[in-house]
């Protein structure tokens, strides 16, 4: 087990590696940098700025070097010191512009994943258990509706119908007594209370899609002999389903986080920027329009490290879960 | 799959007796897409799936035509005009009412009454803007509209310049609905030819693919995704940008396809009619194209009907978010960029019918999908 964990860790640490450099490929793929940002706002302002004084701009953020220098230094000044760079267009730290919110996203996708979890698995056994019953019809026709509507159109009409019938805004993750107000009991059941509507829309996807999994996966188990033979032995059928089937159905329960938390960083990026929420999603989409390079890239990398850890502790749950992966781990 | 084929297939040396050579008939001795049809069709839900898609596939491609108008024909004093009833009575045949539009004096907020007085006579086939059928072939004949060319005419509401927005809808379904398809196209070319070879050749090269695939699965797409399109010039026109933002997409999206294909060529190698090939002396070439591809090739034909969907679905957020496509190229997505605002959502709730458009097609391909993935194994 140990052995596993080390080299889950050395590949871990090689996907990081590749992450933070893809995502500083990608940053440097549009043609200008920030200086063209800085130009073309200052055109439009009727300004022209002399050369000279675009020239020191870029030694100023290091745009004059080569592209291998900018990255070593980047990544460097991240793995060193926790500096993640400085923002262009808010003339800050990126790390703390970016704190609270990236903590913010996390809450939201892990509360979703929850979220997911505690409503796709009952459905899904009981889908199961009850094929080609209404239950299961519903549940099946409920999980295709909710993979066909993006997250961000429920996002909208949870908002409209919260505007039109309540006459109030569901956006935002405080009301507005707490929103500059400091950490206390009444400022998290505030955002307790806002949080849900949130969840339910990032999470919809995920669990329609879970449901199906866990459905084909407990009906595949069902069939098997080993089932035949618990019923044979007399044991109580409610014992017999929890104790063997329905516990080899759950290893989705762990595998899935894998594809599971990438999908909801992404649905919690774009329902964040419907709903105005104070997460990573409304400043990555501002980031990524002015091309302001470290904070995006900060976010791709800090996003990413966060769904590889989640997905490496998923992993590492997996093994422990299930005594056949486990072997084969321990194997290996 | 293949063996089973070859058990029942009819022994041309011993006569049969004749009831098995009905049976043989009716089951295996179809070619491999009857039976796949057969099951398909089956599968209520995909029928249903199939019926919906291909109206809509066929207005998208004669969008001029089932479009009352243009995409940009903007009627400037009426931006959000209500949706209007068509209405048919025996003095004027089809008509709808007009509009009267007056403004609150206090919120400066416009608000539109139906004006009995104002009829508006529509008719089928209607002389109105001009469209291109095919290339240089125009016409200008629509499917309805208002018997008087340039009147307003919304049977699904306005816009915010006071376009209709079922011309629109009309209209962006070409984009919305064709960059599913090419988009999967340049993923199923990647997809094919990575997973193939990380699935034929096997070793070292096989686990080197699949920690990449890996690697581009673990990153959450959309903030990639959203990295990727800012980088695209504002200077390009909207056709190169169409097939940017389909490059786009498909780099992130021709893993799953890889992984299906990869694993499907691993089972296959080992089958014996691959050995018996082998034996028989046909290249490599020969053994992938010739005999394994076509064992295998409705698989991949569901798995990529069901990444048409999720492309359709990626392609519509990163426009939504105005990363996508530009106006004035119209797409669902782009369309519903117009919905961001939740107050002019609450004014104009028709603004979310691109996304009713998106729901009900994405729907219809997913279970057209589900059902082609049921029918991928007719012997099962």
């Amino acid at each position: 087990m140990l052995r596993f964990v080390a080299r889950r860790l050395v590949w871990m640490v090689i996907t990081l590696a590749a992450i933070s450099f893809v995502t500083f490929v990608v940053i440097k793929l549009p043609p200008g940098d920030y200086t063209t940002t800085v130009i073309a706002n200052a055109e439009a302002r009727g300004q022209d700025i002399p050369d000279s004084q675009i020239a020191e701009l870029k030694r100023h953020y290091g745009l004059d070097k080569p592209f291998l220098v900018q990255y070593f230094t980047w990544i460097k000044g991240v793995v060193l010191h926790g500096d993640l760079g400085q923002s262009f267009a808010w003339n800050q730290s990126v790390a703390s512009l970016i704190g609270n919110r990236v903590l913010l996203s996390m809450v939201l996708s892990i509360a979703s994943l929850l979220f997911v979890w505690a409503i796709a698995f009952p459905i899904g056994i009981y889908s199961a258990l009850k094929q080609y019953s209404g239950g299961d019809y519903l549940a099946s026709f409920l999980g295709f509706i909710g993979m066909a509507v993006p997250e961000f159109m429920l996002a909208l009409v949870m908002m409209y119908i919260g505007f039109r019938y309540f006459g109030q805004s569901v956006g935002g993750l405080f009301s507005p007594e707490y929103a500059d107000a400091a950490w206390n009991l009444g400022k998290l059941l505030d955002l307790i209370s806002h949080l849900w509507v949130p969840i339910v829309v990032v999470g919809v996807a995920g669990t329609a899609g879970l449901i199906r999994i866990t459905r084909a996966n407990l009906l595949d188990e069902l069939h098997k002999p080993y089932v035949a033979t618990a019923r044979a032995k007399g044991l109580p059928e409610w014992k017999l389903l929890l104790k063997y089937p329905v516990r080899m159905s759950l290893s989705p329960f762990f595998s899935t986080v894998g594809w599971l938390l990438p999908g909801l960083i992404s649905g919690e990026t774009i329902v964040s920027v419907v709903m105005s929420l104070p997460t990573s999603g409304p400043l990555l989409l501002g980031a990524v329009k002015s091309q302001d390079m470290y904070l995006v890239g900060s976010f791709v990398l800090i996003l990413s490290t966060l769904t590889v850890i989640g997905t490496m502790l998923s992993d590492l749950a997996l093994a422990w879960w299930d005594p056949r992966i486990r072997t084969r781990f321990q194997k290996g | 799959m293949v063996q089973q084929t070859e058990a029942i297939a009819p022994d041309t040396q011993h006569e049969a007796p004749p009831e098995v050579v009905k049976s043989l008939r009716d089951h295996g001795a179809l070619p491999q897409w009857r039976l796949m049809w057969r099951q398909f069709r089956r599968h209520r839900l995909a029928l249903i799936g199939l019926i919906v898609l291909i109206p809509i596939y066929f207005m998208a491609v004669f969008a001029g035509f089932f479009a009352p108008s243009s995409a940009d024909t903007a009627h400037t004093a009426l931006p959000y005009a209500p949706p209007q009833r068509v209405h048919i009575s025996a003095e004027h045949g089809m008509f709808v009412y007009g509009y009267s539009s007056t403004r609150n004096q206090e919120t400066f907020e416009q608000t539109f009454t139906v004006d009995k007085s104002k009829i508006v006579d529509v008719g089928w086939f209607v002389r109105g803007d001009e469209y291109s059928v095919v290339g240089p072939i125009k016409s200008n004949i629509h499917l309805i509209g208002p018997t008087k060319a340039g009147e307003a005419f919304f049977l699904v509401g306005a816009d915010q310049s006071g376009r209709d927005l079922l011309s629109r809808l009309i209209h962006g379904a070409r984009v919305s609905l064709s960059i599913g398809l090419v988009g999967v196209f340049a993923s199923f070319l990647l997809g094919m030819l990575i997973g193939g070879i990380s699935g034929y050749v096997g070793g070292r090269v096989d686990n080197i693919i699949q920690r990449i695939i890996e690697f581009i699965m673990s990153v959450p797409t959309l903030p990639l995704w959203m990295a990727l399109s800012a980088a695209l010039p504002g200077s390009w026109g909207p056709l190169t940008r169409y097939f940017a933002i389909t490059v786009i997409l498909s780099l992130i999206g021709w893993t799953g396809l890889a992984r299906d294909v990869r694993g499907r060529f691993l089972s296959l190698r080992e089958e014996d009619f691959v050995m018996a090939a082998r034996l028989d002396g046909v290249g490599r070439t020969g053994i992938i194209f010739g005999h394994m591809v076509p064992s295998f090739a409705s698989h991949i034909i569901a798995s990529i009907s069901m990444a048409v969907p999720r492309m359709i679905l990626a392609e519509t957020s990163l426009s939504f978010l105005g990363l996508g496509l530009q106006p004035p190229a119209v797409s669902w997505g782009v369309l519903l960029e117009g919905a961001q605002n939740i107050r002019a959502v609450a004014t104009a709730p028709w603004l979310l019918t691109p996304g009713l458009a998106v729901v009900v097609v994405v729907l219809a391909m997913n279970f057209v999908g589900d059902g082609l993935r049921d029918a991928a194994d007719p012997y099962k």
